[in-house]
């Protein structure tokens, strides 16, 4: 039957959405900014690689907050669960870092399952309660587990292997950023489908009108949980990104601070527009790693001072904010 | 007296005196988020100000206990009007995430300026000698201290009380908690209801600080640190709600007392486990109003 042409129709539909959100030209700019830094600053490939795991992380919190509009502090949970899975297999034999990744999503994507089937029946502060407190007792866990982890000193002693037997991760960073800037992509790539699929819209729906989603008879828990695991499993691999090419996990991968510093990336960024990771992370480490240069003890007060101001003078984070001028331009 | 007797009045003791300082400094916070909605994650730096405060005038100044604390909420107060003013008031009803980041950026601000003031220690209390020494019950005694933290902290939830239930102001905000449009058409002013209620929260906020500062030591990272605690009071107690937030603060100042004692590895393990079950049993909090 050909029905492809007729309005209304899931085919139509799905030809409607794939038309409407087909890779534009500026979409291409976060890679071209990224490839050319790495040329360009040659010396700062381990600040670089750090920056696009953290993108990763901060991509999958959009997921989360910016579709389906579940608040949490307390994704660090995954992304920590992803940095000690990668760290303790390094650590102990199994040094091939893309099985690692791997092994890093499916974990995290487990605990993502399995703390979300509990979790996320509620909503709103018992929400975001409950991700801080599934975060923290992870974390009284891992220092607890003081002969797995190592607890407080940190993990020791991993042996991350060459990627194919082949690229082996420098001292300057170098494979450390290309491996990551790849993985990021690939992750970006799924994340981007899975935003614009109608799965993707459902999401929107449910962040939007609840009742309404309800109403209609879309399977509102099953999609949030199905998204929260996704979420999770781009967090872990975020987690091993960082636990591979640092070549060492502590405590610090499963804190209240690594959740909240993520989501003010975000905030910054612009929420909910696939891209807000990629403008808010880079602009916080960079801002950070500058500020902790030339004010190493009392960085913190200008990092406080530009999300004060941000929020005065730019809301809605910088994407926000260049919307907003677009709109009064036009 | 038997040894676990001995262990179960302590821990109660204990336990109680940590309960009114949370209580006192996160009350206000449970008014703030149900009364407008505002995601406040800044309280602790006003329950911190009253702490410095007042630890600063006693030690430096030499200036009296009482005196200390009153210029502790003194300048809580103040300071709340200003940022209420200048800040919080542009955010009511905006949007959530911008509510955050405003209120972590003014936490980041605050470590830094009392490490820039103060330094990274913990500020030490000086106890006025009345209330240094020992209190003798009869068949044990107690540190004066906390004895006098939870006779004040009863005091003052009685008078919060009392004041909610039968003054006029007390019921406004009662109305506004409930049905915030059906206030504002019965001409409650609800913006200056928002200033002052803010103002009153951030007020016993430094007061719990200041008190407490014995129990919750005064460091710069004050607010960040104990955010979670603060968080979990408020939650636990049910959004909006004053007395919640008092059976939250008697669970969790209890509870982690007792849990340090007996277990003190895995203490805050179960504290977190505990505050799971009791949201998962009940979503809203123990008194959080259905909506």
């Amino acid at each position: 039957m050909k029905t492809a042409a007729m309005p209304g129709t899931p085919e139509a539909m799905r030809a409607a959405l794939a038309r409407r959100n087909r890779f534009r030209l500026w979409e291409a700019l976060p890679w071209l900014i990224a490839a050319a830094a790495y040329f360009a600053f040659d010396s700062y490939l381990a600040l670089g690689a750090q920056i696009l795991a953290t993108v990763l992380f901060a991509l999958s919190v959009d997921l989360v907050l910016g579709y389906a509009g579940i608040i949490t502090l307390g994704h660090a949970a995954f992304f920590g669960v992803g940095a000690y899975t990668a760290g303790i297999l390094a650590a102990n034999g199994w040094g091939e870092p893309l099985t690692g990744l791997l092994a890093a999503a499916l974990a995290a994507g487990i605990i993502g399952i399995v703390s979300g089937a509990v979790i996320l029946r509620t909503t709103g502060l018992t929400l975001l309660m409950q991700t801080l407190v599934v975060a923290t007792m992870l974390l009284e866990a891992a220092n607890k587990a003081t002969r797995i982890t190592g607890g407080a000193d940190g993990l020791q002693g991993m042996d991350v292997w060459s990627i194919f037997g082949v690229f082996r991760f420098d001292l300057f960073g170098r494979t450390a950023y290309l491996y990551c800037l790849v993985v990021l992509f690939l992750c970006w790539l799924l994340t981007r489908r899975i935003v614009h699929s109608p799965f993707g819209l459902a999401l929107n729906g449910i962040r939007e009108n609840v009742a309404r989603m309800h109403a209609i008879g879309s399977p509102v828990g099953r999609r949030r949980l199905v998204v929260y695991a996704i979420s999770a499993a781009l967090a872990g691999i975020a987690g091993a990104l960082i636990a591979q090419t640092t070549q060492f996990v502590g405590l610090g991968v499963l804190g209240l601070e690594r959740s909240g510093s993520v989501l003010i990336m975000l905030i910054i960024g612009g929420v909910g527009q696939l891209y807000g990771a990629f403008i808010g992370v880079p602009l916080y480490m960079i801002a950070q790693d500058r500020f902790s240069a030339i004010d190493p003890v009392y960085w913190y007060f200008w990092i406080g001072l530009f999300m004060v101001l941000l929020v005065v003078f730019a809301r809605g984070g910088v994407l926000g904010t260049i919307e907003r001028l677009r709109r009064r331009a036009s | 007296m038997t040894e676990a007797f001995a262990a179960v009045v302590s821990i109660a003791f204990h336990g109680l005196a940590l309960a009114m300082v949370l209580y006192l400094i996160s009350v206000g916070l449970s008014v703030t988020m149900g009364l407008m909605g505002f995601i406040n994650l800044a309280h602790g730096v006003f329950a911190m100000a009253g702490g410095y405060a007042m630890t600063t005038l006693m030690s430096r100044a030499g200036v009296p206990f009482p005196l200390a604390l009153a210029a502790a909420v003194a300048v809580a107060v103040v300071a709340s009007f200003v940022l209420e003013w200048l800040l919080y008031r542009r955010l009511y009803g905006g949007d959530e995430l911008d509510q955050v980041l405003l209120t972590m950026g003014l936490v980041f601000m605050s470590v830094a300026i009392a490490n820039y003031f103060w330094g990274p220690v913990s500020q030490p209390m000086l106890l006025p000698p009345l209330l240094s020494g020992h209190l003798d019950l009869g068949f044990r005694e107690f540190p004066s201290y906390r004895s006098f933290l939870i006779v004040t902290g009863a005091v003052l939830v009685t008078v919060l009380w009392l004041g909610l239930e039968r003054t006029r102001f007390g019921a406004q905000i009662r109305a506004a908690v409930d049905n915030l449009r059906m206030a504002q058409s019965v001409g409650i002013n609800t913006s200056r209801l928002f200033t002052l209620s803010f103002a009153l929260g951030s007020g016993l906020a430094a007061l719990g600080g200041g008190l407490g500062a014995d129990i919750i030591p005064i460091d710069p990272n004050y607010a960040l640190a104990n955010l979670v605690y603060f968080l979990i009071v408020v939650s636990v107690g049910g959004l909006g709600s004053i007395r919640g937030p008092f059976v939250a603060a008697l669970l969790l100042g209890t509870a982690d007392t007792a849990f340090k004692y007996l277990v003190p590895e895995l203490g805050a393990f179960f504290i977190y486990a505990l505050t799971m079950a009791v949201l998962l049993w009940r979503p809203r909090g123990l008194f959080g109003l259905a909506r």
